[in-house]
């Protein structure tokens, strides 16, 4: 995006440094807004309607399949709907911050996709201070979340919001310990430098790497999942605890931006995984020039929805957890072993080196070791098809 | 030490119970849904889904109706309306078991008002031949709650009923006409004369 304004100020000759600091502002305003709104809106609404479909058939139901083929508008419809109803503001509300609490929210979300890359040339800013910005804009999301809270002077609200708090101050910790691991390997923060640091074979990723960044991978995807409050972590909107938790007394358009925050959210913590453990854009060398690009951009999406996927699949397989158990897998599990992935990982960079057999058999055996698990896994499911005799259909649109 | 094992048994059987819930419902992407969406998309008819003991609407079989009011008497809402009149003595074959059942009356007004039953079933229990009944109907969506006040008894019907009620009187009457004269005593005459009027007023 840099180059393609330096090149306009070459073209036009302009001289003056506050023009040029006014064509960059501009630009990157507008690349922001129209590519990137273009984008969030339609992904959070897709996700929506992906979400719903799969917890629909995992459910034996059949899903939103109304609106459109299958149902693929139902997010517009809803969106539609959301934007006609009343914007209802409480009477003993604090106005101001209940209005702002969800742009917040949106904000921290939306802040993320300056550095999430898409592919080795679309990103809209490759700061080299990149992961540490994505752990400082996401803690948006905890202050929009507690000001909704106490804005809303409803003691539910507040509740969630105070829960919503604890958990992602407390979660922050093991999620930054992951993630500091695989900057350790890479040795850069930029996120385009983790991605170009890994190759595109399965086991050249962050996440087979090392042993350390095997479990550094788990770490950081519970604590990510409890970051945006997703279920089996939703403590801060518990519907059978909170009526909906911070979100209680919104309605309409300002509902509606929480939703898109947090289906939003489902898909930039896949991206973020995907670009630290799974090897992000990485595209195998024989790719032809001209469609290296486009493969890039689908490679990177296609992975970044399987972790959308998971999301979703862990949260219609786990329960809600309570907070006592909450809090104890944060600081009796995650944090511990974060601690001893940095130091393992530190341990490994300084004594084995980049080129050396030893990494490439602990890749492989990384490799073969998920590989074994994804066996036994589908063996599970076979085990599990066959127990109840049920009809199998492979049909996904019933 | 017994803490480190219990510390990493918690690890692995969390991680082992994860995996295993999730082969649970990834299976379930693979198995047809169960729910049937209704209206338009069903199977079969909606009246093969429904499961034979349904309580959907009333409905009540007039020709084996014996008009005993049991149904009206057993209505805790009172939501049957029912008017008679005498017809002859004809037998009619129980739904419930086939037996035949003498029937004297036959009914010239059923109302069900279905807006106000409640499918309590406490009129189907009494009934002596199985004429009222629930069918599997429920789709009562109407922009006029008169359209739910069931009148069962065609005027066409009613009509044919009286006109056979009239016969079955003018007959009792000449039999029991054949009757008193046969017989010597003469005080017994005015009597069925007078049921037969007293029958002929209510009718009207």
């Amino acid at each position: 995006m840099k180059a393609l304004l330096d090149g306009l100020i070459q073209k036009w000759g302009v001289q003056s440094d506050l023009l040029v600091l006014l064509i960059y502002g501009a630009g990157m305003l507008l690349f922001a807004t129209v590519v990137l709104l273009l984008f969030v809106a339609p992904l959070a609404g897709f996700t929506s309607y992906f979400e719903r479909r799969i917890a629909a058939r995992m459910q034996s139901r059949v899903g939103p399949n109304r609106v459109g083929p299958q149902g693929v508008l139902q997010w517009i419809a809803d969106g539609l709907k959301c934007l006609l109803k009343e914007d209802l503001i409480p009477r003993e509300a604090d106005a101001k911050l209940f209005k702002i609490a969800p742009y917040l929210v949106f904000l921290g979300m939306f802040g993320t996709f300056v550095v999430l890359p898409f592919s080795q040339w679309l990103v809209i800013a490759d700061l080299n201070v990149g992961v540490f910005y994505l752990l400082a804009v996401t803690a948006f999301v905890a202050v929009g979340i507690i000001l909704a809270g106490w804005s809303s002077n409803n003691k539910w609200a507040l509740l969630g919001g105070m829960r919503s708090a604890a958990q992602i101050v407390s979660y922050e910790i093991p999620s930054g310990m992951a993630l500091l691991a695989v900057v350790t390997t890479a040795g850069t923060l930029s996120t385009q430098g983790i991605i170009a640091d890994q190759g595109w074979l399965p086991w050249q990723w962050n996440v087979f790497r090392t042993p350390f960044l095997f479990t550094a991978f788990f770490v950081y995807f519970t604590a990510a999942l409890a970051e945006i409050n997703r279920t089996p972590f939703d403590l801060p909107e518990g519907e059978s605890e909170l009526v909906a938790g911070y979100n209680t007394e919104y309605s309409g358009m300002r509902f509606a931006l929480f939703f898109l925050a947090e289906w939003a959210d489902c898909y930039v913590i896949s991206a973020i995984a995907t670009l630290a453990f799974w090897g992000g854009w990485q595209v195998p060398g024989f790719v032809p020039e001209p469609v290296r690009p486009f493969a890039q951009v689908l490679v990177f999406l296609g992975k970044s929805f399987f972790g959308v996927f998971l999301t979703i699949w862990i949260r219609w397989t786990l329960p809600r957890i309570r907070v006592d158990q909450m809090m104890e897998l944060c600081w009796k599990y995650l944090v511990p072993i974060g601690f001893v992935n940095l130091l393992g990982t530190a341990a490994w960079v300084a004594f084995v080196p980049r080129t050396h057999p030893l990494g490439q058999a602990v890749g492989y055996a990384l490799f073969a070791l998920a590989v074994a698990i994804g066996v036994y896994f589908l063996i599970r499911v076979r085990y599990n098809l066959r127990a109840t005799n049920a009809e199998v259909s492979l049909n996904p649109f019933v | 030490m017994q803490a480190v094992g219990e510390y990493i048994g918690n690890i692995k059987r969390s991680a082992t119970s994860i995996l295993d819930g999730m082969a649970v419902t990834f299976s379930y992407l693979f198995r047809p849904p169960i729910t049937t969406q209704y209206p338009d998309r069903t199977p079969k008819p909606m009246t093969d889904l429904i499961p034979d003991r349904y309580r959907g609407f009333l409905w009540v079989d007039l020709d084996i109706c014996i008009s005993c009011l049991l149904c009206e008497r057993a209505c805790p809402i009172d939501c049957i309306k029912i008017e008679d009149a005498k017809i002859d003595k004809i037998l009619v074959p129980s739904a419930l078991d086939g037996k035949p059942t003498p029937k004297i009356k036959d009914p010239t007004r059923f109302d069900i008002n279905l807006y106000k039953c409640m499918y309590c079933a406490l009129c189907v229990e009494p009934c002596p031949t199985g004429a009222i009944h629930f069918t599997k109907e429920f789709e009562g969506t109407t922009t006029d709650l008169s359209d739910l006040h069931l009148r069962l008894v065609s005027p066409e019907r009613k009509a044919a009923v009286l006109v056979a009620s009239e016969e079955a009187a003018k007959k009792e009457a000449a039999k029991k006409a054949a009757k008193a004269a046969a017989a010597p005593a003469a005080a017994e005459a005015p009597a069925p004369e007078g049921e037969a009027g007293g029958e002929g007023a209510t009718e009207a």
